[in-house]
């Protein structure tokens, strides 16, 4: 059996790491669909250097190791702002993290987005071109909101996945959950337990949230 | 009232190709007056479907001239959506927004392009659903409501902006035989209240009642073209008479 000293006085500093992991998590998905949406959007273009540039972007990004872009970013995002804005002020992990994520995680949200709005016929756009509707307005109004529900099951299974990843920035000294959990187990040597407890709660979180897309999924189906 | 102002439509030596060596479009040359109602017809693959989508240019052509109230469509300087907002089309599989209820069907167009008010465009929407007998269905979706139920939505999307010039792409070729005729009496009485009109369709019987003149299509060329009477019963060319015993008398074609 796993034992203890001193769980419940551990758990406020627990919950404060879980607070930065979902904010975090949360940033990332809606700043990684953005920009996804935006690379699947120049993927398909019918501009070539678009493409082109969209297309290398997702095959970079999906060709090395996210350890790799955090640890990068670390410490290349607060060189490129000072650059840009000209000071000198230090950013902090947890910015150069959460740029990381999103930029990691938008060359596979773009693949997903892609997907749905090559399954929307194209007799759709033509419907909302024929009406005077530009290429923006088609987008926005017409082909986007049914590529998002289309893709919704898969777009949140690989957040489930990012929620998972997000424990990586341990490498850079983020106190997020693990994080957390890993020094309270240090500081009390009760490491091997600390870890189990935080591996236990990424699993119950991660299989009920799959298990709820997968019932999403079948609704939706239907 | 000159030439030029009772044209509504003029094709002028247009040309098209798919790829190198498909010619769809070969020469087309011709004119559709204001009030008018034409009905394209010929074999499938005879191009009538990429004619009638060159006129708002959802088909580019390769050469030639294409003219919309005194509009060159094909022109780089015009612009392209302006002029789509005159012309109203209609597709033989409706594309209707499955995610947006009947009436937003209608009105979104309206409000975002024409940049009507809400209200203005709900009572247009509105009236123009009683029009083609669907008042009851404005807050439906497209999936529960029938073909040719769906079609007639995909009209009276098309009207809400108001066109000078309505285009039909075979309107009633993917419905139940059952539903062809509501969809038809909408275009009838549409033709009646004076609306341009271009219809690609094999409805021979539309073509007779409702057309002023029928033109014929056969490899990209347009073989024939004249009044409903003289075009059925005194075809000119072969290749006519042939389809017309095909379309209206298919065993002993």
């Amino acid at each position: 059996m796993l034992h203890f000293s001193d769980l419940q006085g551990s758990l406020p500093g627990l919950w404060e790491g879980m607070k930065v992991t979902l904010q975090m998590l949360i940033m990332a998905v809606v700043g990684g669909m953005f920009l996804g949406t935006l690379l699947a959007l120049a993927r398909l273009s019918h501009n070539k250097v678009l493409a082109a540039i969209g297309g290398a972007y997702v095959t970079y990004f999906r060709s090395i190791p996210l350890l790799m872009v955090i640890s990068w970013f670390y410490f290349a995002v607060p060189l490129i702002i000072g650059w840009v804005t000209g000071t000198n002020r230090p950013i902090g992990a947890f910015t150069s993290c959460l740029v990381a994520f999103t930029m990691f995680e938008a060359a596979y949200y773009a693949e997903i987005v892609r997907a749905g709005i090559q399954s929307i016929s194209r007799g759709q756009m033509n419907a909302a071109y024929a009406l005077g509707m530009t290429y923006g307005q088609t987008m926005r109004l017409v082909v986007l909101p049914q590529a998002f529900r289309k893709m919704t099951p898969l777009l949140l299974q690989q957040s489930i996945i990012l929620f998972q990843d997000t424990s990586l920035v341990y490498a850079v000294g983020v106190l997020d959950f693990f994080n957390v959990a890993y020094s309270k187990g240090n500081i009390t040597g009760e490491l091997q337990q600390y870890i189990l407890l935080a591996g236990a709660v990424y699993f119950v979180i991660s299989f009920s949230a799959s298990r709820l897309v997968k019932r999403l999924q079948k609704r939706m189906t239907v | 009232m000159n030439a030029e102002d009772s044209t509504m439509i003029r094709f002028n030596q247009v040309n098209k190709w798919y790829g190198r060596d498909h010619h769809v479009l070969k020469n087309i040359s011709l004119e559709v007056k204001k009030g008018e109602v034409v009905v394209v017809c010929g074999p499938s693959g005879s191009g009538k479907s990429t004619l009638i989508r060159t006129i708002n240019q959802l088909e580019a052509i390769n050469d030639g001239e294409i003219w919309v109230d005194g509009v060159q469509v094909n022109s780089p300087k015009t612009d392209i959506n302006r002029l789509r907002e005159e012309v109203g089309f209609v597709f033989q599989h409706f594309n209707l927004y499955p995610h947006l209820s009947v009436l937003e069907n209608i009105t979104l167009a309206p409000i975002r392009v024409r940049k009507m008010s809400k209200s203005d465009a709900n009572q247009r929407a509105t009236e123009l659903l009683e029009r083609v007998g669907l008042a009851n269905k404005r807050d439906a979706y497209p999936s529960q409501l029938s073909g040719g139920q769906q079609q007639r939505v995909a009209i009276a999307r098309g009207l809400a902006m108001q066109p000078k010039v309505m285009l039909f792409d075979e309107p009633t070729s993917a419905l139940d035989p059952e539903m062809i005729g509501e969809v038809l009496k909408v275009m009838q009485g549409l033709a009646e209240s004076g609306m341009t009109m271009m219809v690609v369709t094999h409805e021979m019987g539309f073509a007779r009642e409702v057309a002023d003149r029928v033109i014929f299509l056969d490899h990209g060329e347009m073989l024939e073209q004249g009044a409903p009477e003289t075009f059925f019963q005194h075809p000119e060319h072969e290749r006519t008479r042939q389809f017309l015993r095909q379309i209206l008398a298919p065993m002993h074609g």
